[in-house]
């Protein structure tokens, strides 16, 4: 298996599905000439030309909006959206529209589309650049959330969910692209829905997804050494959710903590919490807890920015509570 | 004057059409008149619930346009949609039952008024955010070019999208890229109750095409064959390849803004004068006129659409109501394609 990194992992996914289906296609700021912001698309118009590698106007309402227009007309498009902050712009395309059209009417219409956006803190991009909104989308019926952690599962997830007919929103941490792992070569799908158990433990579940899975494992490896056994679970698409595998997990430790880079108020990590709750309550030895993001806009200063955000040594001092 | 030069485009239209495209054009003014008159009956007895915005009144400029479309061709439409959707010629049976809500609407009684959608036809949806509709109308413009289909992307809104921002993005997407759309706004002179002038700095509001290059027109929209030149003008450039058109149909509602509204806002002498240029009497009148149509020829019309919209209200009261357990079909689509 080659080691690759999260950035290659997703451009071989493109490519892959841009020479498997002729209604794939790219579009996006930036995604052509430019490569991408984050250089995902890198390379690809040279070899798919502009039809299928098509650079945008910065107009984010109408480039969501013809997405779900060309997704209806029969084709399967991937839209690159420059970061998530920037997607803020396409809000109505993306919750009044996507999500709609296949209810609001009585599915007699599709809209197979896929927004990927890079999101997240960590270099000093101040507050408009840095943040991480997946709780916006996990809130909304009809939208699919889909959220890797390592290079594997952004390709395996980005696969499957451009060959499903749901608008999916797919999420990137900025701070991952460049994370090297094993990736197979060729077809190979991740299922959505279906959590990763990272680190089999007895004493207390981490559960996470995105960037905050590589701060879990640091926590649980270190936890280790003081006698805690932490088991760490990637749930790698927060819409389909798989609570079951976090429950089960549950009643096996008793013990329960999610960790997001979102913010903690109303984050994806309170639904979590309130599943856990529902469907594991009498196992829980202590309340389920959530190491998140601060409630602040992120700041410029460094100091300041690694502050509000989670990381191993808050894992570690909350778990170190818990037990 | 870009009205005058319509109006010779129209007399020529006349001309040109065939009796039988002509009284086509006129049974589905009636047709529309007299479903949204029925609708309004309908609303006002509770079979009809919800926001219900009625067409009537600005039957020419569905009908114009749409009539100027092939059946291949896609619609997208607003929140006003019942005329666009009647006249791409969806079945009065199924549009009446999704406004009671019922299992045998065109959404299945999960859409209502505002959300009307007939793929068959290529009825791609009524929208129900102001401008919400035009980055659709692109991006279906968009596949039909990718897939390199002769079809064109006819998009319908009012005055009130002008200074919505999908407008101004969609207008120079379509222009940039070149795309099969033909934008219709309906200028009804009210965005709600609020006048276009205290609303938009340019109030002659075809002029946006010219800073988004693209040919720019207004049109009577009371006059049916004046919308349907101007139509066939846009889509013939469409289809050449060169891109999108603006159409300013100037027309009026009959009613208020929804059926919750008695458009207090507007005078009555304004209402009498536009009601004096109902579409479906000046069609009628020329008809007439012009030798290509009798009285009886016309009632027979009208008779035959009562008849429809009868048939279609007893359809729709006849119909189940939708099961409760399709209340959260139709959120998703399992891979294997089911709901």
């Amino acid at each position: 298996m080659a080691q690759i990194t999260y950035r290659e992992a997703l451009n071989q996914a493109l490519r892959e599905e841009l020479d498997r289906d002729e209604r794939v296609f790219i579009m996006g700021e930036e995604v052509g000439y430019f490569g991408g912001a984050f250089k995902v698309t890198d390379g690809l118009l040279a070899v798919y030309g502009e039809k299928r590698v098509r650079d945008t106007p910065i107009a984010e309402l109408t480039i969501a909006g013809a997405g779900v227009g060309a997704a209806m007309g029969g084709l399967k498009p991937i839209v690159e959206l420059m970061t998530i902050n920037f997607g803020l712009l396409a809000m109505d395309q993306i919750v009044n529209h996507a999500a709609k059209i296949h209810y609001m009417f009585g599915g007699r219409a599709k809209v197979p589309l896929v927004i990927r956006a890079p999101q997240g803190a960590g270099h000093q991009l101040g507050a408009q650049h840095s943040q991480s909104l997946e709780a916006y989308f996990l809130h909304c019926p009809g939208l699919l959330v889909a959220i890797p952690a390592t290079p594997a599962d952004a390709k395996g997830l980005l696969k499957s969910c451009i060959r499903q007919d749901n608008p999916v929103i797919f999420l990137e941490h900025e701070s991952l692209y460049g994370v090297k792992g094993d990736v197979p070569e060729g077809e190979y799908l991740t299922p959505l829905g279906q959590a990763s158990v990272l680190r089999e433990g007895k004493d207390i579940t981490i559960v996470s997804y995105s960037k905050c899975v590589y701060d879990a494992v640091a926590a649980a490896e270190a936890l280790e050494n003081e006698g805690v056994d932490a088991e760490v679970i990637d749930l790698r698409t927060l819409n389909p959710l798989d609570t079951a595998t976090v429950v089960e997990s549950v009643r096996k430790t008793g013990k329960a903590m999610v960790v997001y880079e979102g913010w903690r108020t109303g984050g994806a990590g309170a639904e979590i919490a309130a599943q856990i709750y529902e469907a594991a309550f009498d196992h829980l030895d202590a309340p389920v807890e959530r190491v998140a993001t601060l409630d602040t806009p992120i700041p410029y200063n460094a100091r300041l920015e690694k502050a509000a955000l989670p990381g191993a040594a808050d894992i570690v001092k909350v778990a170190e509570r818990m037990v | 004057m870009a009205l005058e030069r319509e109006k010779h485009i129209a007399e020529r239209a006349l001309l040109t059409m065939t009796e039988t495209q002509l009284l086509d054009l006129y049974r589905r003014m009636v047709l529309i008149r007299r479903f949204e008159d029925k609708v309004a009956e309908m609303y006002s007895r509770g079979k009809i619930t919800g926001f219900c915005h009625l067409y009537a009144g600005e039957e020419a400029v569905a009908v114009g346009a749409i009539s100027a479309l092939y059946d291949k061709d896609y619609v997208v439409s607003t929140y006003r949609e019942h005329g666009h959707c009647l006249a791409k010629g969806s079945s009065p049976r199924a549009v009446m039952a999704e406004l009671f809500g019922k299992a045998t609407g065109l959404s299945r009684g999960h859409g209502g008024s505002m959300h009307l959608f007939d793929g068959e036809l290529r009825f791609m949806g009524g929208y129900a955010i102001v401008g919400g509709g035009l980055p659709l109308a692109a991006g279906l413009g968009l596949a039909v070019r990718y897939k390199e289909e002769p079809q064109v992307v006819c998009c319908f809104f009012g005055d009130g999208a002008l200074p919505q921002g999908a407008f101004h993005e969609a207008l120079n997407m379509a222009s940039l890229w070149k795309l099969p759309v033909i934008f219709i706004c309906e200028n009804n002179f009210y965005g709600m109750g609020t006048l276009v002038q205290n609303a938009i700095c340019q109030e002659e509001l075809y002029k946006f095409a010219e800073p988004y290059k693209m040919p720019g027109v207004r049109v009577d929209g009371m006059d049916v064959l004046a919308v349907h030149a101007a139509t066939l003008e846009a889509a013939a450039r469409a289809r050449e390849g060169e891109g999108p058109s603006l159409i300013e149909a100037m027309t009026y509602r009959f009613r208020g803004h929804s059926m919750s509204d008695p458009a207090e806002y507007r005078s009555k002498r304004e209402e009498r004068i536009w009601q004096e240029r109902d579409p479906i009497k000046h069609l009628r009148r020329k008809l007439i006129q012009d030798g290509r149509a009798n009285d009886a020829r016309l009632a027979a019309i009208d008779n035959e659409v009562a008849a429809v919209i009868d048939d279609a209200v007893k359809f729709a009261e006849e119909s189940p109501e939708p099961a409760l357990d399709t209340l959260g079909k139709y959120v998703y689509i399992d891979a294997d394609g089911a709901e």
